[in-house]
C-alpha cells in the first residue's frame, strides 16, 4: 500500500508526518534540529529517501542538512563523521558556503537607495527531477545556487542577479528572496523562479540567461504598475502534464499565464481576497487549482475569521469556498507561500500548515479536512512525497 | 591543550558534549583557535564568521577570562590562562530574543 510523507519545516524544527494510504492515522516525528529555523525541507523526485533541509538561525547562519535515509538521520553534507576519516583528506565544510559570483553588486533598498546583495538564509531547495545529487537553492538576498555533489558545495547561477534589471529588485516584506523554483519536466533546459519583489524569471537554457516574465502583472503599490520587475510574486505553481500553464498568487491577485509566464491574465473571480501566499494544483486534474484567501498585506489572517481554502476547478475565475474540518471562527493564522502541497494519491491529497503551528491534511481533494497535528511552531514549509 | 566552550547550538551541530579540547600550533588568538576548531569540526565553518571575510557573525561573541573580546584584533594573542587551558574560550550566542 502507498505512503506518505509530509515534511514540515517550522520556526524552531522541522518535523515528518507519515500515514499510509489512507491518510487517517498519523505518526509525527521530530524536532529534528530543535531551536533552529527550518525554512523548507524536499525530498528528492529520483530518489524518495535523499531530503534535503535548510536550516537557519539568526546568530549562526545558514546549514544544509541532507538524509539518505528518508529522513531517520541527517548530517551536513561533506561533514559526516564519516568524512572525517575520509581517505581523500580532511571535509571542505563547504555546504553552507554560499558566496556570490563576482562582485554581488546592489539592489533598491526600501527607501530607494542602492544596497548590497548579502547572503541571509536559504528559502527553498528544489531537487533535480533526475538526478538525486543536483539541487538548487533559491536564497536571500535574490540570487540562485546549484549544487551537484548532493549539497557539498554550491555554485551560483550569477545570469539571473546580474539581470541588467537586478538594481531595480527590492525587498519585500520577508526580504529579498527567491522562493520559487519550478523546474519543467518536459525541457531540462527551461526553469521558472519568482522573487519577492522582483517577479517571475525564465530561463531557456540551464540557467546561464534569464528573461523577466511579468507582462500582464498589475501591482498598484508600486511606482509603475506594469513595471517590468518590481513585483511581489509570492508563488507560482505548475502541473507537471501542463508545464507551460503556470498559476501564480501575488501579492494582490490570482494570475494564470499558458504560454510560459510570457503573459499573464488576472483569474482573481469572486475570492473573498485575492491576497494571499501558496498556491498549488491538483495532481491529476490540472485545471483544478488552491489558494488560501488572506484578509490583507497587513492583516495576515482569513477573512471573516474564518480559515478556508478556495478551489477552482476551471482553472480560476470561478472558486468555491472547502470549510468542512477547517475553524469557521475566532481564526487568525496565516499559510505562508511555501506551506501548501499535494500528493499523487488517489484521491489527491492537499496538506498546509499554518502559522499557528496547526498542519490539515485532505484525503479527499479538498472536500473535507482534518488537523494531522495542532500545536507545532509556526509552520514555514510544507512539503510531501508519495512512496510505493 | 585549550578549552572551548560551544553555544549549545553549535555543540549539536558538531556533536560534541561538554568543553572541546584543542591544540594550537601557533600563537593562541582568536584567529587561531577558530582556525583550528573549524579544522576539526568543518560543520561549524561559517557559523562563528563567515567564511571568505573570516569577520564575526554579528550575533556570535568571544569571552576570555569574564571579559567580551568580541571587538579585539582575532590576531592580538589571548592570555597565557587560556594558552594553557586553565580558563576556557567561551563562545556564545548574543542573547537577543527569538
Amino acid at each position: 500500500m502507498s505512503k506518505v510523507r509530509v515534511l514540515v519545516g517550522t520556526r524552531k524544527g522541522a518535523f515528518i508526518l507519515t500515514a499510509d494510504g489512507a491518510r487517517k492515522r498519523w505518526k509525527v516525528k521530530g524536532p529534528h534540529f530543535a531551536g533552529w529555523e527550518i525554512y523548507h525541507v524536499k525530498g528528492s523526485a529520483a530518489d524518495p529517501n535523499r531530503i534535503y533541509a535548510s536550516q537557519t538561525s539568526g546568530w549562526f547562519g545558514q546549514i544544509i542538512q541532507r538524509s539518505d535515509d528518508g529522513g531517520k538521520k541527517w548530517s551536513t553534507p561533506g561533514s559526516s563523521a564519516e568524512e572525517l576519516q575520509s581517505p581523500d583528506g580532511m571535509p571542505k565544510g563547504e555546504s553552507n558556503k554560499f558566496v556570490y559570483d563576482g562582485i554581488p553588486g546592489t539592489h533598491q533598498w526600501y527607501d530607494g537607495t542602492q544596497h548590497p546583495w548579502e547572503f541571509k538564509r536559504v528559502w527553498h531547495l528544489e531537487p533535480s527531477l533526475n538526478d538525486p545529487e543536483h539541487v538548487y537553492a533559491g536564497v536571500e538576498d535574490a540570487a540562485l545556487f546549484e549544487s551537484r555533489d548532493g549539497g557539498k558545495s554550491w555554485n551560483e547561477l550569477s545570469g539571473l542577479r546580474k539581470h541588467d534589471t537586478g538594481p531595480k529588485w527590492q525587498p519585500g516584506a520577508g526580504g529579498m528572496c527567491l522562493h520559487t523554483i519550478l523546474l519543467d519536466p518536459q525541457d531540462p533546459r527551461r526553469i521558472y523562479i519568482a522573487i519577492s519583489a522582483a517577479g517571475a524569471f525564465r530561463t531557456d537554457d540551464a540557467g546561464q540567461t534569464w528573461k523577466p516574465i511579468n507582462h500582464g502583472l498589475h501591482s498598484q503599490y508600486i511606482p509603475d504598475p506594469t513595471a517590468e520587475v518590481g513585483h511581489c510574486v509570492h508563488r507560482i505553481a505548475m502541473h507537471p502534464s501542463r508545464p507551460d500553464t503556470l498559476f501564480m498568487q501575488k501579492h494582490w491577485d490570482v494570475m494564470r499565464s499558458d504560454d510560459g509566464g510570457d503573459s499573464w491574465r488576472e483569474v482573481s473571480g469572486n475570492l473573498p481576497s485575492d491576497f494571499g501566499f501558496p498556491i498549488d494544483v491538483h495532481a491529476h486534474e490540472p485545471e483544478t487549482i488552491y489558494v488560501v484567501p488572506i484578509k490583507s498585506d497587513s492583516e495576515h489572517y482569513p477573512p471573516n475569521s474564518r480559515l478556508r481554502v478556495y478551489r477552482s476547478r476551471t482553472g480560476g475565475n470561478e472558486w468555491e469556498a472547502l470549510t468542512k474540518g477547517l475553524p469557521q471562527r475566532n481564526c487568525y493564522v496565516n499559510v505562508l507561500r511555501d506551506a501548501m502541497c499535494v500528493d499523487s494519491l488517489e484521491p489527491c491529497g492537499i496538506y498546509f500548515g499554518t502559522t499557528g503551528g496547526q498542519v490539515y491534511g485532505s484525503a479527499d481533494g479538498g472536500d473535507s479536512w482534518k488537523p494531522i497535528v495542532r500545536d507545532l511552531p509556526a509552520v514555514l514549509s510544507v512539503e510531501v512525497q508519495t512512496l510505493p | 591543550m585549550i578549552r572551548v566552550v560551544l553555544p549549545p547550538h553549535l555543540r549539536t551541530l558538531a556533536r560534541v558534549d561538554g568543553d572541546v579540547e584543542l591544540e594550537v600550533n601557533a600563537t593562541v588568538t582568536q584567529r587561531s583557535i577558530l582556525d583550528e576548531l573549524e579544522n576539526r569540526y568543518p560543520m561549524l565553518r561559517g557559523t562563528m564568521r563567515d567564511h571568505v571575510t573570516k569577520l564575526r557573525r554579528p550575533l556570535v561573541r568571544f569571552f576570555v577570562c569574564g571579559e567580551d573580546l568580541s571587538h579585539e584584533s582575532p590576531d592580538a594573542p589571548l592570555p597565557q590562562a587560556i594558552a594553557e587551558g586553565s580558563e576556557p574560550f567561551v563562545i556564545i550566542g548574543a542573547i537577543a530574543g527569538g
